[in-house]
């Protein structure tokens, strides 16, 4: 498992503590994301603002969890960049999804710029409350 | 095909903004270099873009979801101002592992120089990104010079 983790460049656990970047090895933009977990999914938001639905890609390869999205600009013709903040018009991020989540039902919906996407986990490893019985 | 045509076309534009980059590095009056009264710490919300045409000035904000009309915009003598707040909403009994994304108040802004007037031409919000379009002064504009 350890060696598969880091066949792929700049995967990262959903659910680990965030890890330092390595170097960067393409012009893509690391969209900044949110991961947060309830006892059904795990959801992921991320920006990436000027993506329209049309250009955003969503895949499961295997484990791995690809999100990509390229922005569209309307520039006029002329134009001349004077400042830009943000210099590439990809944006990319990819992730390790573990097994107890159902790859095959990745829920992914683009809106304003924010793409969020939801996976759902297995309903038999689904965290159960255990009753306590009383006296 | 027409995955390798984009892919053309974004590099081409990449390359655009890469230029920028190179302009930057120059001494003089470039917007917001950091030799100027109002430079603009990197990576702050919302992101920003200019570009000049010989009309003028288009700015580019990157404000991924939120509601346009909370933005606030205003221009004045030549600095672009926009302040705002950004919610996320947190859910209280999920686990949160990462929160990178920003929210919060904000306010920035960006001296486009004086050519520029206050009269906005165009404001449109899509995707995550307000576009906003300007006159530039007519005296800035680049004008032929004639040779009798």
């Amino acid at each position: 498992m350890a060696t598969n983790t880091t066949a792929v460049a700049g995967r990262e656990s959903l659910t680990a503590a965030p890890q330092q970047r390595g170097r960067a090895t393409e012009s893509a933009i690391r969209a900044p994301v949110d991961i947060f977990e309830d006892s059904e999914s795990i959801t992921l938001a991320a920006d990436m603002p000027g993506v329209p639905k049309d250009r955003l890609d969503v895949r499961v390869d295997g484990n791995t969890l690809l999100l990509e999205g390229t922005v569209q600009f309307e520039l006029p013709e002329q134009a001349e960049a004077l400042y830009a903040d943000v210099r590439s018009t990809v944006y990319r991020r990819s992730f390790v999804l573990s097994r107890e989540l159902e790859a095959e039902k990745v829920q992914a919906n683009p809106r304003d710029g924010v793409l969020t996407v939801r996976i759902p986990k297995r309903l038999e490893l689904r965290p159960r409350k255990i009753e306590v019985q009383g006296p | 095909m027409f995955a390798r045509f984009t892919s053309l076309q974004n590099s081409l534009l990449d390359e655009f903004w890469r230029l920028q980059q190179e302009m930057e590095e120059l001494p003089g009056d470039g917007l917001s270099s950091s030799g100027g009264i109002r430079p603009l710490p990197r990576g702050s919300f919302p992101a920003i873009n200019v570009v000049r045409t010989p009309e003028e000035m288009q700015v580019y904000l990157f404000a991924p979801g939120r509601d346009p009309k909370k933005l606030d915009i205003s221009i004045q003598q030549g600095v672009l101002t926009r302040s705002g707040e950004r919610q996320i909403p947190i859910d209280e009994k999920a686990t949160y592992y990462r929160q990178e994304r920003f929210g919060g108040e904000f306010r920035r802004a960006i001296s486009l120089g004086e050519d520029v007037e206050a009269e906005l031409v165009e404001a449109k919000y899509r995707d995550g990104i307000v576009q906003i379009r300007l006159h530039r002064r007519e005296s800035a504009k680049p004008r032929q010079i004639e040779i009798r």
